[in-house]
């Protein structure tokens, strides 16, 4: 088929892809932008079947409906609870799929190379391209083909073992290897020193001893970043997972692999930047790892945690007009939305005002908890950001904070010497009343002491928040 | 171990250090407790209720004092009671340490501890046992009730067929716990309130509180109250003139003056003179909640209402908790009762006099036959208030000047950036081949706009973006799609797996996203 037609496609493909960026901006218009992907992805790979170097129709389809299916099923089953993982492991798959691209390229650029001056021109798609590329191109090609295995690389570990942590199956805790950042250093010098090897010779080896190293540097690098830091993670993987695609665009020549590359890559740059600005930390610390060395003795901190049961909280309940909920990953473990959903209806229903109130940061994705408050039917208008309802907590009855911790601690405030310093949190210690569903009276996350649980207007509702909602529910009708 | 709560001697004290609640709860420590006979009668709780609570009522005085460990009781004990202290006892009372060297020599002698409970320090995770603030709640409250009592007109502004109302202004002097508390009731009465306080950061809670603090023309920085522990200091002579002049302004106007000014171990400031009493209106009425130190207006007499030649009432009494005994007995048991559960950490009955604690530390007047008044400074300080800094209000031109100045240097930001991305670029071009650069622009372009969509996405929307984003990024298929015709075997295994983990993310983000957007729902 004609090659002018596969570029046409490519760019309504493309201009679909960027409209469906683009109507995120908003619920309803999201619901649209969702299909302008769809329509978008089909027109692409239908018009690269039809394009100049494919083969194997029956093979393609068959790969393409069978890794649909898992897909399908996947999508599915996955909880909403459970989307920080999917993510990651989605991740891993691009970053392996963009290895395996590039050393595609690779071997075909070794054939072409291989071959006498002038059969070259009896070869068909991207064997063609090569065979047309000056000496000087060939060197650009193995650059970029360089690149983008080393991305995918990257990306691959670094999403296995962020897909470990979220589900679980890894400690969360930041761990080093002994001689931390020096062993990552040496694996990136190891892979610039490949660069140069490999843009020489064109040899296999370079190329599969600097994947070896970007395996290392992915694992390492994310299995030292701890819990708290996932969602700059989890977004930070996504922009490679981009970047991977373009540089294999720019290898493979094909403009709609780097445009949609650069839009994921530049989406998830962005959102990492938005994540860190929430946390008052440089995307560098992050990525380095733990949170900044020892400042100075934190504030004492006096008074004393105090409980309440779940008649206390009903009644408090009862008789306030507006309440703020802030969720937190808490809440996501205990799969406790339905039943925040059900006290939010029941108050809702006794003319009460309700809100929510989300910290940019709370879950363990950017937006995380939108998505369990929305799975659990909570209408989308009650749910505020940060800004829209922080200046509202003094007006506010009662605060409940369900299973978050850092994002509402005072100290970050309050406290100079605090690690969290600085960063912005919601005020609900303002509000008249705070009750604070948690399971115990350890510390959060990021290992910080909440001065929030000793304030004299906090009170403690201990208990896993699922068990404590539960009880609440049987004393509000 | 046993509390014993004996009768207050002192002549109109009707309080009582325990009451059946409080018993109750003290049982739970541990703890055995006994009463003298009709100690709670004044209060209003008879020897049944206690009987009905576990409490051993015994017939006197003696017989209590003897089989008693522990003594609670409500006011400084008299010269008799100090006698029947002895070593293995323990006295838990107001007991005035800084104006009772007498009292504490013999408590001292008798080796018994004592803990005055005016001496508990102010911190928070001592406010519950702050006997202070919970009977200064109390006067305060009745220090309105009481100028009602003798106040001639309403509170509140009427409009009535039989004629206009108007509404009483009362001004409150000292912003404490006692002031606070008198212009809650002011103010729920219908009463315009005024507050004055030599603290200014006390203001908003003047007004939280629905009165109006009167603010003085007067520039200093005045101490601030927070790091003496709460407490007001003394002020400078300009700043005391200038405090004057204001109340000899607003004498003529208010019809109710409670005054509230104390400083901790000093005479009350005498801050109501001679001539702003002249100047009020006839039917006024000075409540005076300082007299036990001398008062603040200038003529009050302690323990009495006194009516001056101008027809202005002054009320000194000092007994305003006692005259609302029963609030006052089960706050200050309550108060009691906290102590004693700091004080028996092991819930077992017995005693733990922990000298290292802060709190009981800072409240024990006399300990193993030691006077250990006064206590050194409380480890933990209450935490002062920052001051808040004030944002001078910017003229128009300022602010015209400050936009331009943030115009200029965004756009100086935008250039410097832009300029730079040029000299990359063209730094580029100069080395790239034509073809390189063709794709090099798309893709400086694709990042471009990228920046400029994802910026607009809602941030309740980023979990889907991520699965979108992360859907599209699979667009890496097409790489695998445009080699898979090759002839090497390696290469079409590969690239048959790539297309085969492709397809899984397209499929499963796609759908995953639609599951999640679909759920998003307007109320």
């Amino acid at each position: 088929m004609e090659f002018g037609f596969t570029t046409a496609a490519y760019v309504v493909a493309a201009v679909l892809f960027i409209l469906s960026l683009g109507g995120l901006s908003g619920q309803e218009s999201a619901k649209r932008a969702v299909w302008y992907g769809i329509v978008g992805m089909a027109l692409a790979v239908a018009a690269t079947l039809v394009g100049p170097g494919a083969g194997y129709w029956l093979l393609s389809i068959l790969m393409i409906a069978g890794g649909g299916m898992i897909g399908y099923v996947v999508a599915q089953r996955v909880q909403m609870t459970e989307m920080p993982q999917l993510v990651a492991a989605m991740h891993s798959l691009v970053g392996l799929a963009a290895v395996f691209v590039g050393y595609i390229a690779h071997i075909e650029l070794a054939n072409v190379l291989a071959m006498p001056h002038g059969a070259g021109d009896a070869l068909d798609g991207f064997a063609a391209l090569l065979a047309h590329k000056t000496p000087v191109e060939q060197s650009i090609l193995r650059v970029e083909l360089f690149l983008g295995i080393f991305i995918g690389a990257v990306t691959f570990t670094g999403s296995v073992v962020a897909y470990g942590k979220l589900a679980g199956k890894v400690s969360s805790a930041a761990t080093k290897l002994p001689g931390g950042h020096m062993l990552n250093a040496a694996a990136a010098i190891i892979s610039v020193l490949c660069l140069i090897w490999y843009f020489n010779t064109g040899g296999f080896l370079p190329l599969f001893v600097m994947t070896l190293a970007a395996f290392f540097i992915g694992y390492h690098l994310i299995m030292g970043i701890g819990g708290a830091d996932m969602p700059v993670v989890v977004s930070m993987l996504n922009s490679y997972s981009g970047w991977a695609a373009a540089a294999i665009g720019f290898s493979l020549g094909n403009d709609l692999l780097i445009v949609v590359g650069a839009l994921v890559g530049s989406s998830g740059a962005i959102l990492s930047y938005i994540m860190c600005k929430a946390m008052n930390r440089s995307f560098v610390s992050v990525i380095l790892g733990g949170f900044g060395g020892e400042t100075g003795p934190a504030m004492e901190i006096d008074g004393e945690q105090i409980a309440i049961d779940a008649d206390g909280v009903a009644t408090a309940l009862e008789e306030a007009d507006s309440v703020v909920i802030i969720p937190g990953y808490g809440m996501a473990v205990a799969q406790a939305q339905q039943n925040v959903a059900e006290l939010t209806r029941r108050l809702r229903d006794k003319g009460k005002t309700v809100r929510f109130a989300i910290h940019p940061v709370a879950g363990r994705l950017p937006g995380h908890m939108n998505v369990l408050l929305a799975e659990a039917k909570v209408p989308y208008d009650i749910v505020l950001e940060m800004d829209e309802i922080n200046d509202d907590f003094p007006e506010t009855d009662v605060a409940i904070v369900i299973g978050s911790n850092d994002i509402v601690n005072p100290a970050a405030q309050e406290d100079p010497n605090s690690p969290i310093a600085g960063m912005p949190v919601l005020e609900c210690w303002k509000a008249k009343q705070v009750f604070v569903s948690k399971r115990g009276q350890g510390t959060g996350y990021s290992g910080i002491e909440n001065p929030l649980f000793f304030k004299e207007n906090t009170r403690m509702f201990y208990g896993d928040a699922k068990a404590s909602l539960d009880t609440l529910l049987t004393k509000i009708t | 171990m046993k509390i014993g709560v004996p009768k207050e001697l002192f002549e109109g004290e009707n309080r009582v250090a325990m009451t059946p609640e409080s018993a109750l709860m003290l049982q739970k420590l541990g703890y055995e407790c006994v009463i003298e006979t009709k100690a709670g009668l004044a209060a209003g709780f008879a020897d049944k209720l206690y009987k009905d609570a576990g409490v051993e009522v015994v017939k006197t005085a003696a017989a209590l004092w003897k089989a008693a460990d522990i003594i609670a009781k409500v006011r400084q004990p008299n010269d008799t009671e100090l006698k029947r202290l002895s070593a293995d006892k323990t006295l838990i009372s107001f007991f005035n340490p800084g104006g009772n060297e007498d009292g504490m020599e013999k408590a001292k002698k008798s080796g018994a501890n004592v803990i005055a409970m005016e001496m508990v320090p102010r911190i928070s995770r001592a406010q519950k046992m702050d006997a202070l603030s919970s009977m200064a709640n109390i006067a305060g409250y009745r220090a309105v009730i009481e100028a009602g009592n003798n106040f001639g007109r309403f509170f509140t502004g009427q409009v009535t067929a039989a004629g206009k109302v108007p509404p009483a202004k009362v001004l409150v002097v000292g912003a404490g716990v006692a002031g606070l508390a008198a212009i809650g009731t002011s103010t729920s009465l219908g009463a315009i309130t005024y507050a004055f306080d030599v603290r200014p950061e006390v203001a908003e809670q003047v007004e939280s509180m629905g009165a109006e603090f009167v603010y003085l023309d007067f520039e200093e920085d005045q101490a601030d109250g927070a790091a003496s522990g709460g407490y007001a200091s003394v002020s400078s002579p300009e700043f005391r003139e200038a405090q004057l002049a204001k109340f000899r302004e607003l004498a003529p106007e208010v019809d109710i003056v409670i005054t509230t000014a104390l400083i901790p171990n000093r005479e009350a400031p005498k801050l109501w003179l001679k001539d702003m009493i002249a100047a009020m209106k006839p039917g006024s009425v000075i409540v005076d909640l300082a007299a036990e130190k001398g008062g603040n207006a200038e003529g009050t007499v302690m323990d009495e209402k006194i009516v001056t030649d101008n027809g202005v009432t002054i009320v000194g009494y000092t007994d305003f908790p006692s005259r609302m005994a029963q609030q006052a007995s089960s706050l200050y048991a309550n108060n009691i009762r906290h102590m004693m559960t700091d004080l028996t950490p092991e819930k077992d009955g017995q005693i733990n006099h922990d000298m290292e604690d802060d709190v009981i530390r800072g409240a024990t007047v006399t300990y193993q036959g030691e006077i250990t008044f006064p206590p050194p400074p409380p480890k933990v300080q209450a935490i002062a208030a920052k001051p808040k800094e004030v944002v001078p209000e910017l003229t128009a031109e300022e602010k015209r000047a400050q936009e331009v100045a943030e115009f200029k240097a965004q756009t100086k930001q935008q250039v410097t950036l832009l300029a730079i991305g040029a000299v990359l670029l063209l730094g580029v071009g100069l080395v790239a081949p034509a073809s390189f650069m063709q794709h090099f622009i798309v893709f400086v372009l694709s990042v471009f706009i990228g920046f400029q969509v994802i910026w607009n996405v809602a941030h309740s929307l980023h979990t889907p973006l991520m699965a979108v984003t992360n859907a599209i990024s699979s667009i890496i298929i097409l790489g695998a799609l445009m080699q898979i015709g090759s002839s090497s075997f390696l290469v079409i295994l590969l690239a048959a797996l790539s297309i085969f983990m492709a397809g899984i993310n397209i499929f499963g983000g796609f759908l995953v996203t639609r599951r999640m957007l679909a759920m998003f729902q307007k109320s």
